[in-house]
């Protein structure tokens, strides 16, 4: 492993998706900015959350992390190797070791395959075991995410979405990860079943001692989730802190307004409380706001705002900002 | 009929499908006062959206069927009216916002033509007037620069904008309820808040009575007067919010608020969670329809079906089992669901 129990290291990480116009000659016109400068570390054996609203590049810097797609300037290392430099058979070997659960179990399973071809796929590409050893390992892998084992031989249709999710568990469970991107992985379950689905996704990590990167924009399943927590807004980090810290005495403007935007489930808190009511939209990525991309928004701009990007800094141990008034 | 301006009884919906006959409101009945908000909670399928469109005669027949029930309204049985009388009312008197806001708007048709169309059909004003008026609840919604962007398509504006646009049109006609389905679900939370804050607003300006369909408990909680706790098909909790958030009877009500994280961090540390999964609505009812997923679970759940019982005032339930001492009620108490 590497040093300080760091296990991913992420470093002005930028993502940049041309607009291609044109009918013969196609030729870019302009770039959504999707994922602009970003740079953290994840630890081993913690759940980092990364929270924004649709839009802010939460799934991108997900799916950049893991070179599903490449990105534009920035280095992405985890476990020591750099992963961007990274190709072929290289990457291929370090793939079983960062693995991704998706937010749609509609999706994201194959309908046409079993449960037991879904979950052995994994096993198919990266290890030699014959037929009859993933068959076994298939049915541990389903008894583990509390699945009956018989049910490999069942398509997805035949299941709830919670199951489903089990089974998207199960299969990035197959390969045994160190790191998982969990990409809203309950937003498109009903209530009831998002707990189980997030409960069984700790008793996971505290068996098999799992890194998760936790993608979401429920922030109180966030709180509740991860030990850290990232703030994300329209491809650049906010803040980040530990999660008591960051819900308890937020710094940036965004994050408190963020916080203070999530109703909690109380009649007699909800009265008293006070919200700050952003006014309008995020911006287009495509042509995000000079200076800090928040301050046509922020209730507390003043001038500098508009014309310096303020730095990405440390204000106490851990405790990291992206704002000029901090 | 009596003093409340929705009464609706009895009501029963189903769809006859291929597959089978979904039960999918199984004798719902509820009431709704002047000026007040009602919060319908519940997961997905538990008929909180089925129960409004059947009111308003607006589920697909077939495969859909109101099979029974009625709804005072004004004095009127609102499933006994024929075409004509429901067009007087939808949209008129009765207002309604939906949760994807890109597929209820036309998107060939410019936003200000989908707002003042209702008010042209209903309250015959001219094409002045209603575009003047149009403006006006454009911008009484929070829409800059309301007098430009009436001209605009729906692609032009934004998710929350487009909600706002909604509202506008659903009240373009000074309803007496507006009728709210999940309108805050597509949306961000900043944007939710506010969604949220306009229809607070505005309900405080125009006294209109709002019924708030969601499966959020948090927006519920902050800003309905009254909830029904919905699951298959079923009414299964009524309360005042207050009550309701601090004193839930129900075995799934007490296990929707464990199931859910707070963001003020008081919860416990290992989220309840309700085993199994919602009921398959093709089954005829006849047990207890949360019997196979409930902690509390005696032999009595599973051969009758409880009604609502009250159990401190306008709270009720419908359960065989006082949660608070875990103990069987008096059968007695409560009556049989058929």
């Amino acid at each position: 492993m590497s040093e300080n129990g760091v296990i991913l290291k992420v470093r002005d990480l930028t993502k940049h998706f041309p607009i291609m116009r044109g009918v013969l000659i196609k030729r870019p016109v302009g770039y959504v900015r999707a994922v602009d400068g970003i740079s953290f570390d994840v630890y081993e054996g913690e759940t980092l959350g990364l929270v924004g609203e649709s839009g802010s590049g939460k799934s991108t810097t997900g799916r950049v992390i893991l070179q599903l797609y490449r990105p534009t300037s920035g280095t992405v290392e985890f476990e020591g190797r750099q992963l961007d430099e990274l190709k072929g058979r290289d990457l291929q070997a370090m793939r079983p070791k960062m693995q991704m659960i998706f937010q749609d179990p509609y999706a994201s399973l194959n309908p046409r395959m079993t449960v037991g071809d879904l979950i052995g796929e994994p096993l198919l590409i990266h290890t030699n075991m014959s037929h009859k050893e993933r068959a076994w390992r298939v049915g541990e892998l389903l008894k583990t995410v509390g699945l009956n084992p018989v049910f490999a031989q069942r398509y997805p249709h035949e299941f709830s979405g919670g199951q489903r999710q089990r089974i998207g568990v199960a299969r990035a469970l197959a390969v045994n990860p160190d790191f998982i991107i969990c990409d809203e992985p309950i937003s498109a379950l009903d209530v009831s079943v998002q707990a189980q689905v997030v409960n069984l996704l700790e008793d996971l990590q505290d068996k098999l001692g799992l890194t998760y990167l936790f993608i979401a924009h429920d922030l109180s399943m966030v709180r509740h989730i991860a030990n850290r927590v990232a703030v994300m807004y329209l491809g650049k980090l906010m803040e980040l802190a530990d999660q008591e810290e960051i819900y308890t005495s937020p710094l940036h403007p965004y994050t408190q307004a963020l916080l203070s935007a999530v109703p909690i489930p109380d009649p007699k808190v909800e009265m008293t409380r006070k919200r700050i009511i952003l006014e309008g939209d995020v911006p287009s990525p495509v042509n995000p706001p000079s200076g800090c991309v928040f301050h046509n928004r922020c209730p507390l701009a003043v001038e500098v705002c508009k014309n310096v990007v303020p730095e990405w800094k440390q204000v106490s141990r851990g405790h990291w900002v992206h704002c000029h008034l901090v | 009929m009596a003093d409340h301006l929705l009464e609706v009884n009895d009501l029963k919906t189903r769809f006859y499908t291929a597959e089978g006959v979904v039960h999918a409101l199984n004798g719902v009945s509820f009431y709704l006062d002047e000026g007040e908000t009602l919060g319908i909670v519940g997961e997905s399928g538990c008929g909180k959206s089925v129960t409004m469109l059947s009111l308003l005669s607006l589920i697909p027949k077939p495969p859909g069927k109101v099979e029974k029930g009625e709804a005072w309204f004004a004095g009127k049985d609102l499933l006994k009216m024929n075409d004509q009388e429901l067009r007087g009312v939808r949209g008129a008197q009765i207002g309604m916002i939906f949760q994807d806001p890109m597929t209820s708007l036309n998107p060939v048709m410019r936003i200000g033509d989908q707002i003042t169309e209702p008010m042209i059909e209903h309250l015959g004003m001219n094409r002045e007037q209603a575009r003047e008026r149009a403006i006006e609840l454009l911008d009484m919604v929070g829409i800059p620069e309301a007098d430009e962007r009436v001209g605009d398509y729906p692609h032009q504006f934004s998710g929350g904008m487009r909600q706002r646009a909604m509202i506008a049109m659903a009240l373009s006609c000074n309803p007496r309820i507006l009728i709210a389905d999940e309108p805050t679900t597509a949306l961000d939370v900043t944007i939710q808040a506010q969604i949220v804050d306009v229809v607070r607003r505005l309900q405080e300006k125009l006294g209109m009575a709002v019924v708030w369909i969601t499966h959020d408990l948090g927006v519920v909680a902050g800003i309905a007067d009254r909830v029904n706790v919905m699951y298959a098909g079923y009414i299964v909790e009524e309360a005042q919010v207050t009550d309701l958030y601090a004193d839930p009877q129900m075995p799934y009500t007490l296990g929707l608020l464990g199931s859910l994280p707070r963001l003020d961090g008081k919860h416990a540390k290992r989220l309840a969670n309700i085993h199994g999964a919602p009921p398959d609505l093709f089954l005829e009812p006849e047990e207890c329809p949360f019997s196979p997923r409930c902690d509390y679970v005696r032999d009595v759940c599973r051969d009758l079906n409880p009604g609502l019982r009250s159990v401190n005032g306008s709270h009720r339930v419908a359960c065989w089992i006082d949660v608070k001492n875990n103990q069987l009620i008096d059968p007695e108490e409560a009556p049989v669901r058929e």
